[in-house]
């Protein structure tokens, strides 16, 4: 008795297993809209982006990730979006939970710190301004610079 | 003939060049200057915007820091109730308009003392817009007359402090407290309506007495309590704006006005060098007095905004009196709303008739004008008469020590006694000034009538003696009192300041005055 019971359990799990897919593709999926011509990234922007991100990519391998990336991504514009108001957040319809104005937490010095390589009196140790990496400007940047400095 | 033929000719070719070139292209044309403030508050609470750490200045280096203000993972923002409220009392008071839903998002940008390496603020929906700020630019010495302006506000938003870095340039390094990190900030961000330094040091003025009659903001600006942007640029009249340049973090009202006054010189002067303008960040060095370009220049920063996925939107209350833990009632706030310093102003002009200078300068110094309406209470002392006092002579032995208005000690008690005794003449302006002096120096509620008595300073209205001491002068100087006699009527100021010496400034001067002319008269 016990024992048909389970079988006809597993048999009928098959059956819904057949007729429901997953949602994701086993195989990628090309879109119908013409691909966009694979764009290309000067090394003025790459300078930029490794000044703006601290993250080192001015190399054959880096570029090309980046530039793969984008591609990825780009694929998104070819939905139709229009008249769809962006949705920030799937709590958008809840109201924001305000917290009365009452010393709760800090007061834990030590803790903060206990992170940190390098500390000086209590201070967190940190190199000036952000690391310089190195800049490349084109002939118009500079020549612009040199005008303005007058 | 032919020399008239000539001279109509020119003139035919002139008025066809003039009819071409309607649009100059001189660069000598008056260059009008527009400046435009971007102003960070903060705000008055007990603990940050976010987190539940202590809001405070002068803690112990990074003891006020919650494990959110150091960007911990797993930490979360929420979101405090005061500053929402303060924010929209602001907001109110500069007759902005409330919105209904206004929303979070992060702004990128990398240094030392943004732990988590983006700023939570308001970009895309701010707590409040277009509001408007009224005030009257008057600076002694710089305008003959108080004139009024306006400056239109584009919008109010709730953001974050950042931590503060010291710099030091000899081991290549910055030193970080993230004490203020997470601190509720107010950015007012204002349209370029204003012309020069004087128009936007009266607007920071007016801003400052506003929050701090809210109770919004300290307003110490010695503390960064309120700190100032200014945008500078400078067009020939009835053109668009030109390329602007920024100064930031001004810490002083003055220093408003000498930054902006710097800045358009320098721009002036590249300009009418044939120079160009570029895109920069500036700092006002308030020692040498000079605006100096900061390193990041060359690029235009991206802050890749991004809504706040941590932040479901905030909501308030715009029409009924009835609120709950999370939406705020604008209206109950509007409510709290006290009297504003332009109500203030117009109230010392109407029901004191003061002039407007004098209004201005005492709504300018809250400790002086709470001293001036406990001394006009009860309408027993000149309104006129109490405002000179407190603008001219406490003003002025206050500014000769170098103290802080904000730092008087002097009880409303001596102030209301001593005014009292000057202006019942027991005592001359002269001496005033000494006992506020002391009143300075002494401990708490020596009364004024004790100092007078131990320094001697009291004054001698008695007429019998006064009497007595003219008589003495007119005998010791019969010379003067000839002259006198033969018409010579200067001579009886000199008679006076012979008393006037005699006595050690102690007699009232009015009625020896009086006696003196009597005595002579019947001599």
């Amino acid at each position: 008795m016990n024992f048909n019971n389970i079988t006809s359990k597993i048999l009928f799990l098959r059956l819904l297993s057949k007729r429901f897919y997953s949602k994701i593709p086993a195989v990628p999926v090309v879109t119908l809209e013409k691909q966009s011509p694979k764009l290309k990234v000067d090394t003025n922007t790459i300078a930029l982006l490794e000044r703006l991100s601290l993250v080192k990519c001015d190399n054959v391998e880096g570029v090309e990730i980046l530039e793969d990336s984008i591609s990825f991504a780009d694929k998104i514009l070819h939905i139709n979006t229009d008249n769809v108001e962006p949705l920030y957040s799937v709590l958008e319809n809840e109201n924001l939970s305000l917290r009365f104005d009452k010393i709760t937490q800090g007061n834990c010095q030590t803790d903060i710190l206990k992170n940190a390589t390098v500390t000086e009196d209590d201070y967190f140790v940190a190199p000036p301004g952000n690391i310089p990496l190195h800049e490349v400007h084109d002939n118009e940047c500079n020549q612009s610079l040199k005008e303005n400095e007058n | 003939m032919k020399y008239i033929g000539v001279t109509n000719h020119l003139k035919k070719c002139t008025k066809v060049i003039s009819i071409k070139r309607d649009h100059s292209t001189t660069t000598n044309e008056k260059l009008q200057s527009v400046v435009g403030l971007e102003v960070h508050a903060q705000l008055n609470t007990q603990s940050k915007l976010f987190s539940g750490a202590q809001n405070t200045f002068g803690g112990l280096v990074n003891n006020c820091v919650s494990l959110f203000d150091a960007a911990i993972p797993g930490t979360l923002p929420v979101l405090n109730r005061k500053c929402v409220e303060l924010g929209i009392l602001t907001a109110l008071a500069l007759s902005c308009k409330v919105n209904e839903v206004s929303s979070f998002d992060r702004k990128h940008y990398f240094y030392a003392d943004l732990p988590a390496g983006y700023q939570i603020t308001q970009q895309r929906a701010p707590l409040a817009s277009d509001g408007v700020i009224n005030f009257q630019v008057f600076t002694p010495g710089v305008h003959k007359k108080p004139y009024n302006k306006s400056s239109k506000i584009k919008q109010i938003q709730l953001e974050q402090d950042s931590g503060k870095s010291l710099h030091d340039s000899d081991l290549k390094r910055s030193l970080v407290d993230l004490n203020r990190a997470g601190a509720p900030l107010i950015e007012l961000v204002f349209e370029p309506d204003l012309e020069d330094g004087e128009e936007a040091a009266a607007l920071v003025k007016e801003l400052l007495l506003i929050v701090q009659r809210l109770g919004a903001c300290t307003g110490r600006m010695e503390e960064g309590a309120l700190r100032v942007d200014a945008n500078v640029s400078l067009r020939r009249y009835g053109e668009p704006l030109s390329t602007r340049t920024e100064i930031k973090n001004i810490g002083s009202v003055r220093g408003v006005a000498g930054a902006i006054r710097h800045e358009i010189e320098r721009q002036r002067s590249v300009l009418e060098n044939g120079g160009k303008i570029i895109n920069e960040t500036r700092s006002w060095d308030a020692v040498n007095k000079v605006t100096v370009a900061m390193r990041d220049k060359e690029v235009v920063q991206d802050y890749r905004y991004m809504p706040e996925p941590n932040l479901p939107p905030l909501r308030v209350n715009l029409y009924t009196r009835e609120e709950t833990q999370d939406v705020l009632s604008v209206p109950l706030i509007k409510d709290r709303i006290p009297e504003l310093p332009e109500d203030s102003r117009k109230k010392l002009i109407e029901q004191f008739s003061l002039r407007p200078e004098v209004a201005i300068q005492l709504v300018n110094e809250p400790v002086l004008l709470n001293y001036f309406h406990e001394l006009t209470l009860g309408n027993t002392r000149s309104p006129t008469k109490v405002a000179n006092l407190l603008l001219n002579d406490l003003l002025t032995v206050l500014n000769k020590r170098k103290f802080d208005v904000e730092d008087c000690v002097i009880t409303i008690r001596q102030i209301r006694e001593l005014t009292d005794m000057l202006l019942n003449k027991h005592i001359n302006l002269d001496i005033c000034r000494k006992v506020l002096d002391e009143l300075l120096d002494s401990a708490n509620n020596t009364s004024p009538l004790d100092i007078i008595t131990k320094k001697e300073w009291s004054i001698v209205t008695d007429e019998e003696e006064i009497t007595k001491r003219c008589t003495e002068v007119i005998e010791n100087n019969p010379k003067l009192v000839k002259q006198y006699k033969d018409g010579k009527v200067k001579v009886f100021k000199a008679l006076l300041g012979i008393l006037a010496k005699n006595t050690s400034n102690k007699i009232d001067m009015s009625i020896a005055a009086a006696k003196m002319e009597e005595i002579l008269k019947k001599l």
